[in-house]
């Protein structure tokens, strides 16, 4: 099953995919274009990944101090980092270089205290699609990935859908791949992560309680380019969605 | 903690929001202590943002609650730190009016594993559960006379290990505030820590820690060794 968080007609509705786009749990079908697309779960906290996938690193290696056999590379975001789908984000007019990242989001649906990686998945409620923006221009060498880059409010795009983890038997067998303006820019599969999602709850839940609503972004592989102002960017991972954000300027934001 | 009643307080914006982020090196003297270590590898340049960590609601921690020592760890660096309050949305506020966004100040008790790096380290060492108490409670902006100055004190088992101020700080209160806003939106309930001073001690397992800052009490948690540990 499929469902997603959106706002339509005066209140927040959970809604299901419709062959006229989506229907809302009290029967009413809207248009994709006719709601506000939320962040498909109400998130509490968001655990990200960098350097997760291996094709990525060696995209990287130039600058980089990690092999794939250190401890994974995880931060966090607050909640004023998310946007949904059909949402936008900015681009600052300063920045030359802001780059998607296409990621496999997973959203924890039970408690997670020192589980074993074979016990990981059953407590994933399931899966939703992620473009976590960095703006490498403020990249600073202090407490990496520093929150400029990463934590900046609407800049990283989740949905449109949860998919129970029902649907998704094998995480790491998922492919991937981004369009800018319909060209694809990245391609990757989730079965070249670093660190499987399984893996990753057990780490994670060594040191943290991982909740319900947690989600953990799980990195991005190889084939980040620039995005501009303008720029339609979709994020897809097949059998989860495709997400849509638009690549906006200050100026939408009177800057 | 975790609780929905997360230090609830009896004036606007009522309770925390849970959203906890700190300023990490805004102790001048911290930062001039590394020396040209701030242009060498792997730093490069001294930091030109304010240094910023995320204390989720998994760290999130009462006064009294104990505060776990991992095995491996041994001891916890106990940061003393000022927390600002938010009452009212904060998107790119200027330093002159930062506080006009302010509610209130209220303690917070930065729990780390030791570790000597300021480029990657390891969120495992600063936000394991438990790791950010916070209290014991909010006191109104109106209440504080400048809080860019006040005294902070250390105490453990009893002793007093550490005297500081809330001063010397690369950014103050207002300046912080307007540098954090500039890119991330600071919401009612939200926790901006000023960050600790320069030699944060250490404490063991067995031992009580006392954090009292002038004019917003004292906030008391003993830690604890992690269940099956040596003692």
């Amino acid at each position: 099953m499929r469902t997603a968080r959106v706002a339509v007609a005066g209140a927040v509705h959970s809604a299901r995919p419709h062959p006229q786009g989506l229907q809302l749990a009290n029967g009413r079908v809207f248009a994709e274009h006719e709601v506000v697309w939320l962040p498909p779960v109400e998130v509490g906290t968001v655990v990200a990944l960098g350097l997760n996938y291996a094709d990525h690193v060696k995209e990287l290696a130039r600058e980089l101090t990690v092999t794939t056999r250190d401890e994974p590379l995880v931060f966090f975001k607050t909640p004023g980092a998310l946007v949904g789908h059909r949402g936008v984000s900015r681009r600052p007019a300063d920045a030359a270089f802001m780059h998607y990242e296409c990621e496999l989001a997973v959203v924890i649906g039970a408690m997670a205290r020192r589980v074993s990686r074979a016990d990981a998945l059953a407590h994933v409620a399931g899966y939703t699609v992620s473009n976590d923006y960095a703006v490498r221009d403020y990249l600073e060498n202090w407490y990496r990935p520093n929150l400029r880059v990463k934590n900046r409010d609407a800049c990283t795009a989740i949905g449109p859908w949860l998919v129970d983890a029902a649907d998704v038997p094998d995480p790491q067998a998922l492919a991937l791949r981004t369009r800018v303006n319909g060209q694809v820019t990245q391609q990757g599969h989730t079965s070249n992560m670093v660190h499987t999602v399984a893996e990753l709850i057990e780490y994670l839940s060594g040191f943290m309680t991982l909740q319900a609503g947690d989600v953990i972004l799980t990195g991005t592989p190889e084939g980040v380019v620039n995005v501009n102002v303008g720029d339609e960017v979709v994020t897809e991972i097949d059998g989860i969605g495709a997400l849509v954000n638009t690549i906006v300027g200050d100026d939408a934001f009177g800057r | 903690m975790n609780s929905p009643d997360l230090l609830s307080f009896a004036f606007a914006p009522y309770r925390l929001s849970g959203m906890v982020v700190g300023a990490l090196l805004n102790h001048a003297p911290q930062l001039d202590a590394l020396g040209d270590a701030v242009r060498q590898p792997p730093h490069k340049a001294p930091p030109q943002a304010p240094v910023l960590q995320v204390k989720p609601r998994h760290t999130l921690a009462a006064d009294g609650d104990p505060i776990v020592v991992p095995a491996e760890a041994g001891e916890l660096e106990v940061g003393a730190s000022l927390g600002i309050v938010i009452g009212r949305v904060a998107c790119r506020v200027q330093a002159a009016a930062a506080l006009g966004v302010v509610a209130g100040y209220t303690i917070v008790h930065d729990v780390s594993v030791p570790v000597a790096s300021h480029y990657r380290p390891s969120v495992r060492l600063k936000a394991r559960d438990g790791f950010c108490p916070i209290g014991p409670r909010v006191v109104p902006v109106g209440d504080v006379r400048d809080a860019d100055a006040l005294a902070v004190r250390i105490d453990i088992d009893g002793v007093t290990v550490q005297r500081t101020t809330t001063g010397e700080r690369v950014r103050g209160v207002a300046q912080l505030i307007a540098d954090v806003s500039e890119f991330m939106t600071l919401q009612p309930g939200d926790v901006l820590m000023l960050g600790a001073a320069a030699g944060a001690p250490r404490a063991r397992p067995g031992q009580r820690v006392a954090i009292t800052i002038e004019g917003l009490g004292t906030l008391r948690n003993a830690l604890v060794a992690e269940p099956g540990a040596l003692a």
